[in-house]
């Protein structure tokens, strides 16, 4: 799809506002529209779209088209963005494998990335790249936080499951940093499976005092659903992957009472969020998941410094972003070295809302600054 | 405990194997009767579980939506049948391929373009929620126990329609000559339609009962059908009795696979390193299964005679 | 000549002028199309082999790709962090080399599955070789060493003797000077004794093993060239996209490579390249216009099957002369 929002001329800005710079930014957004993962990336690219249109920018242009979630036609598109359509900035890739296809490509070839949501470990230690930044996390953060919280909360035996592949592995090495009490059982699942009752019988005769499992998309619900059926009490945690909005509705209330941890929340108290999560209803019709807020954030980042500087004075620009003056829907927010954020997280839980709707509401806080463990490989 | 654990996989292993039988039934007798492949049969599946997810959303009844997902699946393939399908019995198998390629292209975004991009909701019913314990000291979910016994049922009753009524004697008979029964008289066009149908509507069942416990998205249907064609091809290509056996083995393989295999290596490489590399083992079991299967028997188990 | 050998200089012709158009008129972005279209058509020409002359529907090609594509990911991070790969053996940046590892590690993976596959036939065939490309893909995906799922970068085109792969239009002229190789090579082959043995095997079994030809290994032999073929265009892939994951082992893959035949034409020479040109430019011109892209995509692949047998090349050239 080509959604090109141009130049939405505000009637009062008369275009000769504060803006001297006379160079537009043209934006690439690659995301996924088709197939499975579709929800996921349609909210990555309302929440992106809310934020530029919020900003009330005149002069940012957004090129979008579908991935498909898969890494050679992401590869393409980039190319053709770049190349045909010379985009400035390329943002909106929601899988790391197809990250890991398109950014190393892009920065070479001198633009800009934003990640909101993907953050791979090589592109946050060595593979790290001074036009790449990523907005959202490290992959490693959520679980860090949760086995962070399992361990704060003294939990004596946990019993941990990913799907084998590598944000998987990541997935329960971060978690194992931060928890050091007894693992019971620590098990990889095919990618794609859906069915979990063999997993269910193990945890059910591991005598576990807690479940953590990162299980993206599908695989979550059907963990979900099949666990709350199988008559298992030992309670669950999970990343906020697990426990977001775009998966809520449809694992229903087998969800209510589990806990998740991530950097935003809908309840999150400020204004800036309060403000985001209004108008995504307002806009769309729907609560947003974690990605539209990231997504948000992507697109207010690039607002903000795009309002202050040319994009084609890339150093400028690229201070610019360092710097991170916007209003972001996590409150503070502030890049590291290796140009992730630094930034809290918290622990949520799975409650309803006054409209009997599934959502999440911030219980604790895991981690305050939080950085990932990569940035110290990282030399730019 | 052990041995608990065991006889619960052991169950689980027959329910997955019972699943994918209900695929493997239709593609089976799809490919018996018709001699068409069809890889849009998960899309089929897919079209069952969207049908009783809306309609049990809008009715509050699972049941109602469990009827809906056999009424949708049996018409979307007997619109499919007339309207595409019935061009291609003709075809080299490799027209039928494409073209059943693109059918799961067209299915998939025209669903996602009707019910969004987001999974539905679709929870199994207060009915058959819970768990019943065994002998032995097992607990198991009742609703899996409802699915072994409609499998088995729906295997029952296919046998019984195949070798005991009237239409069954006609779809024996266009399994082994498919001239002949046209020349005696018999309107094998209504035939043809009659058995996709049958088969899209076993496997819409199929996508309805297993979306209640996984999750109802576009996409859904793909990771089954491949499995269905493995059982297929296991059992014997148009053998029912095949399909039923092999469907058991691929499910119970599959489960006990996952298993057993790390624990094995566990005992001799140390666990940490039997975690990945015999979850990676696992998910290659039923591929090496068949391969080893074929390599002995080129033609599967029950080859038919055709 | 006839029709259809006019028609293939044209294609050849329009492939090979489509970069250079493209330089003139300012969008480099289309001489990487055009190199993904030379590219994905070699695969399809290795995949023809099989499928058009031998009759054999391999379902399972994307493992052969994916093979290709991991020979040049492996040897090129190796040669870039100078790791030896295997004992003292080193990596190589060098694209000949690559390519020869391409084609040996593919030819060995078309030998193993071969030898097992075509003990059968049919829609067996094709079942089986769409399971061990599934095989392929899931030992891919969960094997950590090369990046499993996420996939491997390679940091910077792997090079040739005295030339600059770094420019595209020079990796497009390599891409083109492969695939016109391969052409050549399977229309040596289609009118070689071999080449006929192996069309005969399809067309009447019986017959050929009645005047004491074995089909069984003219069918191997075709099959691991055609995996090899497959593989250095894996090779390839992996250098246009500096980057290769278990996705180009995907099932997708394999259907993708089979459409690409079809739409071109089965059994014709050229169909592979008609094919190409046709679903790179449907694929990325839908992709410009619709998000809904691939159920336009399905609907004219579908209208191709029902209503223009013989693909772009039979619509334009009529019949095959023979067979």
């Amino acid at each position: 799809m080509k959604k090109i929002l141009a130049a939405s001329a505000l009637a009062l800005g008369l275009g000769v506002s504060a803006t001297a710079f006379a160079e537009p930014v043209k934006v690439g957004l690659i995301t996924t529209l088709s197939g499975g993962g579709a929800g996921l990336g349609v909210d990555a690219r309302d929440g992106f779209m809310l934020a530029i249109k919020l900003s009330g920018a005149t002069d940012i242009e957004v090129v979008t088209e579908d991935d498909a979630m898969k890494p050679e036609l992401a590869v393409q598109i980039a190319d053709k963005m770049i190349q045909s359509d010379k985009v400035d900035v390329l943002t909106g890739i929601i899988w790391s494998n197809l990250a890991m296809a398109v950014v190393p490509n892009a920065v070479a070839q001198g633009k800009f990335y934003l990640s909101p949501n993907a953050g791979p470990s090589p592109l946050a230690g060595a593979k790290c790249d001074k036009n790449y930044f990523n907005v959202a996390y490290q992959n490693d953060n959520f679980h860090e936080a949760a086995g962070n919280y399992a361990q704060t909360e003294g939990i004596k035996k946990m019993f941990i499951l990913a799907p084998n592949y590598p944000a998987g592995t990541d997935s329960l090495n971060g978690f194992k940093r931060f928890y050091k009490g007894e693992l019971v059982g620590e098990v990889y699942t095919k990618l794609g499976q859906t069915d979990y009752a063999a997993e269910i019988a193990q945890i059910r005769a591991s005598g576990a005092d807690s479940v953590f499992f990162f299980l993206p998309g599908g695989m979550g619900i059907a963990f979900m659903k099949q666990y709350a059926q199988s008559g298992v009490e030992i309670p669950v945690m999970g990343p906020g992957f697990s426990f977001s909005q775009d998966v809520l509705g449809a694992i229903g209330d087998a969800a209510l009472g589990a806990k998740n941890t991530a950097s935003w929340s809908p309840d999150l108290d400020n204004a800036r969020n309060k403000e985001f999560v209004t108008a995504f209803k307002a806009e769309y019709n729907r609560l947003p998941s974690i990605y539209a807020a990231q997504a948000f954030d992507t697109g207010s980042l690039i607002a903000a410094v795009a309002a202050k500087t040319d994009v084609k004075d890339a150093d400028a620009f690229r201070a610019a972003l360092e710097a991170a003056d916007f209003q972001s829907v996590r409150g503070k927010f502030k890049f590291n070295t290796n140009h992730h954020p630094i930034q809290d997280f918290y622990v949520r839980e799975v409650v309803k809302d006054a409209d009997g709707v599934l959502t999440n509401k911030i219980i604790a806080t895991s981690f305050t600054d939080h950085e990932d463990a990569y940035a110290k490989d990282c030399k730019m | 405990m052990q041995t608990a654990l065991l006889i619960e996989q052991l169950l689980n292993g027959i329910q997955f194997g019972v699943m994918l039988f209900l695929m493997a039934a239709g593609l089976t007798l799809i490919f018996g009767v018709m001699g068409l492949i069809n890889l849009a049969h998960g899309s089929l599946y897919m079209v069952g579980a969207f049908a009783c997810a809306w309609v049990a959303a809008a009715t509050g009844s699972f049941w109602l939506g469990l009827l809906a997902s056999l009424v949708a699946a049996a018409a979307a393939g007997a619109i499919v049948e007339m309207t595409v399908i019935r061009r291609l019995y003709g075809r080299d198998h490799l027209d039928q391929v494409l073209a059943t390629f693109a059918l799961i292209l067209i299915f998939s975004e025209a669903t996602r373009w009707v019910f969004g991009s987001f999974p539905l909701y679709l929870n199994i019913p207060p009915l058959l929620g819970g768990a019943v314990a065994l002998p032995g000291g097992v607990h198991y979910p009742l609703y899996r126990l409802a699915i072994i016994g409609v499998g088995l049922a729906v295997a029952l009753g296919l046998y019984l329609l195949i070798s005991r009524t009237r239409l069954g004697m006609r779809i024996r008979a266009g399994e082994s000559d498919r001239e002949m029964i046209g020349a005696l008289g018999v309107d094998i066009r209504t035939l043809y339609t009659i058995v996709f149908a049958l088969g899209a509507a076993l496997a819409g069942l199929a996508g309805a009962m297993v979306g209640a416990l996984q999750s109802v998205q576009v996409g859904m249907g793909e990771p089954v059908l491949i499995l269905a064609f493995v059982v297929i091809v296991i059992g014997g290509i148009g053998s029912i009795k095949g399909a039923f056996v092999g469907a058991l083995l691929v499910g119970i393989t599959d489960t006990m696979g996952r298993l057993l295999l790390p624990q094995m290596l566990a005992a001799i490489i140390g666990p940490a390193q039997a975690a990945g590399i015999g979850a990676a083992l696992a998910s290659m079991l039923i591929y090496i299964v068949m391969a080893l299967i074929l390599a002995v028997r080129p033609k599967g188990l029950f080859a038919a005679q055709a | 000549m006839t029709r259809e050998t006019i028609f293939n200089v044209v294609l050849a012709l329009f492939l090979l002028a489509l970069p250079f158009a493209a330089m003139a008129m300012g969008e480099p972005f289309y001489v990487s199309l055009a190199t993904r279209m030379a590219i994905l058509a070699l695969a399809a020409v290795g995949l023809n082999l099989a499928l058009g002359f031998g009759g054999l529907v391999s379902f399972g090609h994307a493992a052969f790709f994916g093979i290709g594509g991991y020979a040049a990911g492996i040897l090129a991070s190796h040669a870039f962090n100078a790791e030896p790969l295997l004992f003292a053996i080193p990596g190589s940046d060098q694209m000949p080399v690559i390519w020869i590892v391409a084609a040996l590690a593919a030819g060995f993976a078309a030998f193993l599955i071969g030898a097992v596959s075509l003990r059968t036939s049919g829609v067996y065939f094709i079942m089986i070789t769409l399971a061990f490309a599934q095989m392929f893909y899931y030992f891919a995906i969960s094997w950590p060493a090369y990046g499993g799922e996420d996939g491997l970068s390679i940091t910077m085109r792997n090079g040739f003797p005295g030339l600059n792969t770094a420019v595209p239009v020079t990796f497009f002229l390599i891409c083109y000077a492969l695939l016109m190789a391969a052409l050549l090579l399977l229309w040596r082959i289609r009118d070689s004794r071999f080449g006929a043995a192996l069309q005969a095997a399809r067309q009447n079994e019986v017959r050929v093993a009645a005047i004491g030809i074995a089909p069984y290994r003219i069918r191997l032999f075709a099959f691991v060239l055609s995996g090899m073929i497959t593989g250095v265009a894996g090779a390839l892939f992996a250098d246009l996209n500096r980057f290769v994951s278990p996705s180009m082992m995907s099932w997708h893959m394999s259907g993708e490579l089979i459409v690409l035949i079809i739409l071109g034409g089965a059994g014709r020479l050229f169909g592979p390249v008609a094919g190409a040109i046709l679903f790179v430019l449907l694929e990325f011109l839908l992709g410009g216009i619709t998000e809904r892209w691939q159920l336009f995509l399905g609907l004219i692949l579908l209208g191709v099957v029902l209503f223009a047998r013989g693909g772009l090349i039979g619509l334009v050239a009529g019949k095959p002369r023979h067979g």
